[in-house]
């Protein structure tokens, strides 16, 4: 369903005199419609960049990346809101939005469907549930831990039923609890046939899981392996 | 589309109220920009009244021997009135000069005194001309000085009076022209310290709009909010720069009226008081609106 064809990419940077840096370079592979796949490196390796590209939020400077067969740089900007919502994005720094409480900021993804009221009563209390912030649903961004801030991120995510889920360090700034638990919630999730792309430079958690493993190095695909742990 | 209008109109109102201080302050700069506006319309008015009083002062009077009879003046008059520059002519027999004189003296008993003292009526009958245009005076002047009734004028008192007349009308000029400047660039600066203001405000929401593009809402639904915002803030400067000039105008006007006899402040504010509000609002909405739209379309761009 996610498709990388030699995809290269190269943020110039004018202020150095032109000088150049190369975040990815010639990658290729495919993620299967409910997969789970882990994207494992150090900081710097491109995880973050290869994200980027897949939520068109970045374009690739070369090859193509395409989502259920098409060509995501293609999408034109008006077009890019209905393509994300096929898409759950999860980032290391939640990105709640600060002056809506739980419950608004994952109602909001409904809300920008145009989904009836009725539909949004109906199925943010079952997405609180399942990520177990119920207790927590009308407290606002900075009341809430840091691992809660994370599950109502995954819960925002998950609302309006997208086919993959990306995460971005989603545990990058949990205590190892929570992080068990987040990952409890992503595999969960996987479970109930959402495809779920990781990224993470936790080695525990990638060898735990005993799933699919794409590693980077230095924005070179280096090794694609399943049921992979975590080597460098 | 209805239920989405709906959520961008409650969303703007949400978020107004729990970024209070932040509207505090974009309300507060709004109302001193509406006020502006109001201010520069009701200044208008009064310097033209002003303009219009300091003109009505100019004249010129023609002074006639005392042996004229009334029926000659009357028709050195008629002559005049043929003039197309005179605005207005009036007649001020030497009745009417004396009693002007005793009414207006009546204070100081010495004039008065001295008035009885000289026996009779010392006084000279009179038309007083008034011309639209301070040059217009000399054709007055060389026609009076041409006509056939000239053995029975005393005296014009134009060059006398020159002086004074032309520094009334360059000064009315003066005022208008430099209203006009003073005004332009009030509003300038009213409305770029509002774009700013405003500016900063949505500068906060940078990230906000970032993570809302990113959760795939679309642009309408990202600035609807914030246009909305925008507009609420105005209605509210609107109502509180209503309710201000409404007690200024009603406090003040009795002091104004002291000093300039005739303009009634609050009477002409709530005889204009739906353009006032019309201005107000459409300064007010119109500035929030259009600097939110433009504010915003920065982080619309991921």
């Amino acid at each position: 369903m996610i498709k990388f064809e030699k995809v290269t990419k190269i943020y110039s940077n004018n202020s150095k005199g032109g000088h150049q840096t190369v975040a990815l370079e010639d990658i290729s592979f495919e993620v299967r419609e409910k997969d789970f796949v882990s994207i494992a490196g150090r900081s710097g390796a491109g995880k973050t960049t290869l994200l980027r590209l897949i939520l068109a939020e970045e374009r690739p400077t070369q090859g193509k990346i395409f989502f259920d067969g098409e060509d995501v740089a293609k999408i034109k900007s008006g077009a890019l809101p209905e393509f994300r919502r096929k898409i759950g994005a999860v980032f290391q720094d939640y990105k709640l939005l600060p002056s809506k409480t739980a419950y608004e900021n994952i109602a909001y993804a409904l809300e920008v469907t145009g989904a009836s009221e009725e539909e949004i009563a109906r199925d943010v209390p079952k997405v609180l549930e399942i990520v177990g912030l119920t207790e927590r649903a009308n407290n606002f961004p900075a009341e809430l831990s840091g691992g809660e801030k994370q599950r109502a991120a995954i819960a925002r995510a998950l609302i309006s039923r997208p086919e993959v889920i990306l995460a971005d360090e989603p545990t990058g700034n949990l205590d190892p609890y929570h992080t068990l638990d987040i990952i409890r919630l992503l595999l969960k999730i996987n479970e109930l046939g959402t495809t779920v792309v990781l990224a993470t430079h936790n080695k525990e958690i990638i060898n735990s899981l005993g799933k699919r493993v794409i590693t980077l190095e230095k924005g070179k695909l280096i090794r694609d392996e399943e049921k992979g742990r975590f080597i460098l | 589309m209805f239920i989405n209008l709906r959520r961008i109109i409650k969303f703007g109102w949400q978020n107004l109220f729990r970024d209070g201080g932040l509207a505090a302050a974009t309300v507060f700069i709004l109302v001193l920009a509406i006020s502006l506006a109001t201010s520069l319309f009701l200044l208008k008015d009064i310097g033209q009244f002003l303009i219009t009083s300091l003109q009505e002062k100019a004249d010129i009077s023609v002074y006639f021997k005392a042996r004229a009879l009334e029926d000659d003046i009357l028709n050195v008059r008629q002559e005049l009135s043929k003039i197309p520059e005179i605005k207005e002519i009036k007649y001020v027999s030497k009745e009417e000069a004396l009693s002007s004189f005793v009414e207006k003296h009546k204070g100081s008993p010495i004039l008065i005194e001295s008035l009885e003292e000289v026996g009779g009526n010392p006084f000279l009958a009179s038309l007083n001309i008034k011309a639209f245009q301070p040059e217009q005076y000399q054709k007055v002047t060389n026609f009076l000085d041409n006509t056939l009734y000239k053995d029975l004028i005393e005296k014009v008192d134009y060059y006398q009076r020159k002086p004074v007349i032309e520094r009334i009308f360059s000064l009315t000029s003066i005022i208008n022209r430099s209203g006009i400047l003073l005004s332009l660039i009030l509003a300038i600066l009213a409305i770029l310290v509002t774009f700013n203001t405003i500016r900063l405000a949505i500068y906060n929401s940078g990230e906000e709009i970032k993570i809302q593009r990113l959760v795939g809402a679309s642009n309408w639904f990202i600035r609807g909010p914030f246009l909305v915002q925008g507009a609420i803030s105005g209605i509210f400067a609107t109502l509180i720069c209503l309710l201000i000039f409404t007690l200024i105008s009603w406090q003040l006007s009795p002091r104004i009226e002291f000093f300039f006899p005739g303009l009634n402040l609050f009477q002409f504010f709530i005889s204009n008081f739906w353009t006032v509000v019309l201005i107000q609002l459409v300064a007010g909405v119109g500035l929030g609106i259009v600097s939110s739209a433009i504010a915003t379309r920065k982080y619309l761009r991921i």
